[in-house]
């Protein structure tokens, strides 16, 4: 298995796709907790260009952005595989995966930003939620009927995205507007095949109203 | 693969559609290019990529591919004996699929900003661009291409990008030579494969092109 390690913080949906990856895979790693308000010699190092995180360490050699990580992890560790092995369904799967990560951002901005920006975001938002409403129409898994790829790609949307809306009280997911996508996102959470990966949401919920409010309280 | 019916929805000055174009040429895949009319998208397109409704995108025996990188990847995976593009070692793998999504996060943008923009905003650009330069002549290093000795992923990712540094130095008003001497190198060695050699525009058309594009966005 070699020396694998994890540079991230518990509550980023980035770092905990790749948690999500070695676990499947039963990978042992150690996880090194960062500090972003104050970025560590180690990060900067590692990841230079974006000094994000996660960046994951195997035998020391860095690889950064959540979504390469989890396909290293899937080609360098045994176990079961987190790509399918038709090359139009992983053609499929990186669709899907890179359309989710991508829209992760105007996403982020409803709950970050505000006035105009804010407005923005939110119709991108929208948007995004709509193609995601139609394509999870009577689906669980984004591909071949089997959880892969795109569904760990899916977590901010699936978790994170539930919790800001509870944080903040900015409600875009309604089951009138979005009657598909909650559906998928109620199985989502509550099957038991991922609720043992997912991070415990009374805990992100707890963190991100803490993060919320004190944003609040500065802006004042 | 005999009775392969391949279909390419392309766009001349696309640097998106020049990698496919490059990829299908290495791989010596026969193949019927539509070019698109952006301002009057063919149902074909619409129907194939109805979610991002762009070019370019790959149809293979009537099934879509969208998203050029995605596109490329599923190139080399389908018509694997010839002319590999990715690597074989899953960290070196890791690498060029960090510097494909580098490109399209950091250079596109920061390229895209120094002809529509003006000032300062476009001083600014210049800077974030010749910077992205200096970064990937860093990763390319002594090599004579990104994939080695030959032609590579990244190397595909990224030539397209050279036919319209004419135009980005003309409304930028400085040198990619002057600045980074070892980066046009490295484009005037690839340009030397017919793959490439055919498949990028000619530098005079871009700039005509986006000529056009400044008035019709009353840049001027």
């Amino acid at each position: 298995m070699g020396d694998v390690k994890l540079l991230g913080l518990w509550y980023s949906p980035f770092v905990h796709r790749v948690e999500w990856a070695l676990k499947i895979k039963g990978v042992e790693y150690e996880f090194i907790e960062e500090n972003l308000q104050n970025k560590s010699p180690l990060l900067l190092e590692s990841n230079p260009i974006h000094k994000k995180i996660p960046v994951f360490f195997h035998n020391g050699k860095p690889i950064c952005e959540s979504m390469v990580i989890v396909e290293y992890i899937d080609e360098a560790f045994e176990g079961p595989s987190i790509l399918p092995k038709d090359p139009y369904d992983r053609a499929i799967a990186r669709f899907w995966a890179k359309f989710l990560d991508d829209k992760l951002q105007a996403i982020g901005k409803t709950f970050f930003f505000k006035g105009e920006e804010q407005e923005k975001a939110k119709g991108e938002a929208y948007e995004t939620l709509k193609v995601l409403d139609n394509e999870v129409k009577d689906k669980k898994f984004f591909v071949a009927d089997k959880f892969g790829f795109a569904d760990i790609a899916a977590n901010f949307v699936g978790l994170w995205l539930g919790v800001f809306e509870e944080a903040t009280g900015i409600v875009l997911v309604t089951r009138e507007k979005f009657p598909n996508f909650c559906a998928w996102r109620d199985e989502y959470i509550n099957c038991t095949q991922n609720k043992e990966y997912l991070p415990p949401r009374d805990e992100l919920l707890a963190h991100f109203q803490a993060r919320f409010q004190a944003a609040a309280a500065a802006s004042k | 693969m005999a009775n392969d019916e391949v279909i390419l929805l392309d766009f001349w000055p696309s640097m998106f559609g020049m990698r496919l174009r490059i990829a299908l040429a290495e791989k010596e895949v026969k193949y019927e290019s539509k070019e698109e009319d952006l301002r009057n998208k063919s149902p074909l397109l619409l129907q194939m990529n109805p979610v991002h409704k762009k070019i370019p995108v790959l149809i293979h025996n009537g099934k879509p591919i969208c998203e050029s990188i995605i596109a490329v990847e599923y190139i080399d995976e389908v018509w694997k004996d010839k002319a590999p593009l990715l690597p074989t070692d899953p960290y070196e793998r890791a690498q060029a699929r960090f510097w494909a999504d580098y490109i399209d996060k950091k250079f596109f943008d920061s390229g895209r900003k120094i002809w529509t923009t003006k000032g300062e905003e476009q001083e600014a650009a210049k800077k974030d661009f010749i910077e992205c330069l200096k970064v990937l002549e860093g990763a390319l290093g002594e090599k004579p291409f990104f994939g080695g000795d030959n032609l590579g992923f990244v190397d595909v990712a990224l030539i397209g990008f050279y036919s319209w540094f004419f135009a980005y130095e003309t409304y930028g008003n400085f040198s990619t030579e002057a600045e980074c001497p070892k980066f046009v190198t490295w484009a005037k060695r690839c340009m030397q494969r017919d793959s490439v050699a055919k498949s990028l525009p000619d530098q005079h058309k871009v700039l005509e092109f986006v000529q056009t594009l400044r008035k019709k966005y009353g840049i001027e």
